[in-house]
């Protein structure tokens, strides 16, 4: 449903985002991670049409974002960054133009906005005028716009921003409604926010592209390993030893001892939960068991990898200046 | 067609916030007083003339009252429509509802047609409630209604151009005052480029009295509809408008 390839921006000297490829299947939620200024607005505004990329192509429901843009545009629902709306219009009327501008017909106008307001939880302000509504209020204003008109496709610059955590909540759990009928690409750096809402990943950094797939996927690439963190008192002897030689755990780290406890840091093979098998040593051998969990599999994790691994330096600007 | 919901839209941002109102208020407010002195100038004139009829003048009450009045309307226009214009692109690209407005689907030409007729739509209305004026007149006395049409004609007209040439300027920049100020000097620059024809010769002088806005409404309020005059409005309302067109679609090409 939305397929971008190579997909280049440059301001001026800064490039914005680079050689950035991915595809969003009909009817999946994909999360669009990065920390500030990872160029997902950029994206994003390439996506809905407001700005040409510098370089690269991207389709929308088939059609070419640059030169088929008014095709493109029936078919999105955007909410850009900071929902900008107009602060004199009263939430009715501004959604009642937005319906009209997305060609909803007169007939059904009145009933589509009262839906929108409903399902956006703003349905008791709309007699209030925009300029006067709490951030939260608009933010969702600003969905109930993008929802307009039934687009097969939405692109929400972080939506959730500015709510308070009942709404996030509604909200999440609005978009996540979205999923099979609408395919939704949403950007945030709230990461319990993909975990919960999407389908699938991407993660951005610098301009780039650095991890996508699904979490479990991200999760799995990240850490080939499952890694568990022990620690037992009492013991005598090579506790390290011991614990390598339990098929399945291909390595073993020390950590700090503390107040005559040993600590280890146990990497195991994915397939097998060697947990069982610790707990078993520990008891026959008569030692106490102070902590056994599992650790580092969160995407959290992958994200900061991802993100802290891509260190390289500023990447200078090629000499052939792709211009379309 | 879909301009009408951007139309209706700009439509209620006029009447729901101050603007609308402040600006016929004050409109009203100076040409009323402009009428008012222009009419009792004329009463004591007529009078005078009928104490001392060898000092025969011409005392023609279209010739003498609305003439001048549309002239001084004409200058006061130049700094009010200014004011209708600044905010059309300008505020929309300040505030980010550029980037929403662009990306629904409608053609930028349509989103052009609706703030045009928005803006023209609310210049109809305040001409129409000056038409109390030539009403007052023609309560007193009789009147020619055709040059007072044919001077509204002028006075739609000059109006038509200042709103293409402000929707111009506002599309430029995203600061309103920059919008307002811009579109002042440029319409104030074409009202006194004509100054200039009196100390020019030849071709220049031609030139320079063609180009001037004040001049083409001289005819109209006349009674005097001049194709010449005609092409120079529609001219500059196309041309004005044309260029809006294209500093908003390079938009899409430019980022």
């Amino acid at each position: 449903m939305i397929q971008v390839d190579n997909l280049t921006k440059r301001y001026g000297p800064v490039t914005a985002i680079h050689d950035v490829s991915f595809n969003v299947d009909k009817g999946r939620i994909v999360g669009f991670l990065g920390p500030n200024g990872a160029g997902k607005s950029t994206t994003m505004k390439i996506l809905s049409c407001f700005m040409p990329a510098t370089g690269g192509t991207a389709r929308v429901a088939g059609y070419d974002v640059f030169s088929q843009s008014l095709e493109v545009r029936r078919r999105i629902g955007y909410l850009p960054e900071n929902a900008p709306l107009y602060p004199d219009l009263s939430v009715a009327s501004y959604l009642d133009f937005v319906a009209e501008i997305k060609g909803v017909g007169r007939a059904t106008r009145r009933g589509r906005v009262a839906d929108v307001m409903e399902r956006c939880f703003v349905g008791d302000m709309q007699n209030r005028l925009i300029g006067k509504l709490s951030k939260g209020y608009r933010q969702r204003v600003g969905l109930a716009q993008a929802l307009l008109g039934d687009p097969e496709v939405l692109i929400l610059d972080e939506p959730t921003i500015g709510l308070d955590p009942r709404q996030i909540a509604e909200i999440r759990a609005l978009i996540r409604s979205l999923a099979g009928q609408h395919t939704v690409i949403l950007s945030t750096h709230i990461l319990p926010e993909v975990s919960m809402v999407c389908d699938g990943v991407i993660i951005i950094n610098r301009g780039r592209i650095v991890a996508q797939g699904t979490e479990s996927e991200l999760v799995q690439q990240a850490f080939p390993s499952a890694r568990i963190e022990l620690r037992v008192a009492g013991a005598a002897g090579d506790v390290a030893g011991a614990v390598a030689a339990i098929p399945g755990v291909v390595g073993v780290q020390p950590r700090p001892a503390r107040d005559g406890s040993v600590g280890l840091l146990v990497e195991a093979a994915r397939d097998r939960d060697v947990r069982p098998d610790l707990v078993r040593l520990v008891t026959g051998r008569g030692w106490a068991l102070q902590e056994l969990h599992q650790v580092g599999m969160s995407l959290e994790e992958v994200f900061i990898r991802a993100v802290a691994g891509e260190q390289e330096p500023q990447e200078t600007v090629p000499a052939a200046e792709e211009t379309r | 067609m879909r301009w009408l919901p951007v139309f209706k839209k700009e439509m209620r941002l006029y009447f729901g916030s101050p603007v609308a109102y402040v600006v016929f208020t004050f409109f009203l407010l100076i040409s009323g007083w402009f009428f008012s002195q222009i009419f009792l100038f004329y009463s004591d004139a007529s009078m005078r003339s009928f104490m001392q009829p060898q000092f025969g003048q011409n005392l023609n009450v279209v010739d003498n009252v609305m003439r001048p009045l549309f002239t001084n309307m004409s200058v006061v226009l130049l700094f009010f429509i200014p004011m209708l214009t600044m905010r059309l692109f300008a505020e929309e690209k300040k505030s980010g509802t550029m980037e929403l407005l662009l990306t629904y689907p409608v053609r930028d030409g349509e989103v052009l047609a609706g703030k045009y007729l928005a803006a023209l739509a609310l210049y109809l209305i305040l001409l129409g409630l000056t038409l109390l004026y030539p009403g007052l007149v023609a309560y007193f006395t009789r009147v020619e209604w055709g040059p007072i049409l044919s001077g509204y004609l002028g006075l739609i007209l000059t109006g038509a151009v200042f709103l293409a040439v402000g929707v111009l300027v506002s599309s430029l920049t995203e600061n309103q005052i920059v919008a307002g100020f811009g579109t002042f000097g440029v319409l104030l620059a074409f009202w006194v480029i004509g100054w200039g024809a009196e100390f020019a010769g030849g071709n220049l002088r031609t030139v320079l009295q063609y180009l001037s806005i004040g001049d083409h409404l001289e005819g109209f309020t006349r009674g005097l509809v001049d194709t010449k005059d005609l092409v120079y409005y529609v001219t500059g309302v196309g041309l004005a408008l044309f260029l809006t067109l294209r500093s908003l679609e390079s938009k899409r090409w430019r980022g």
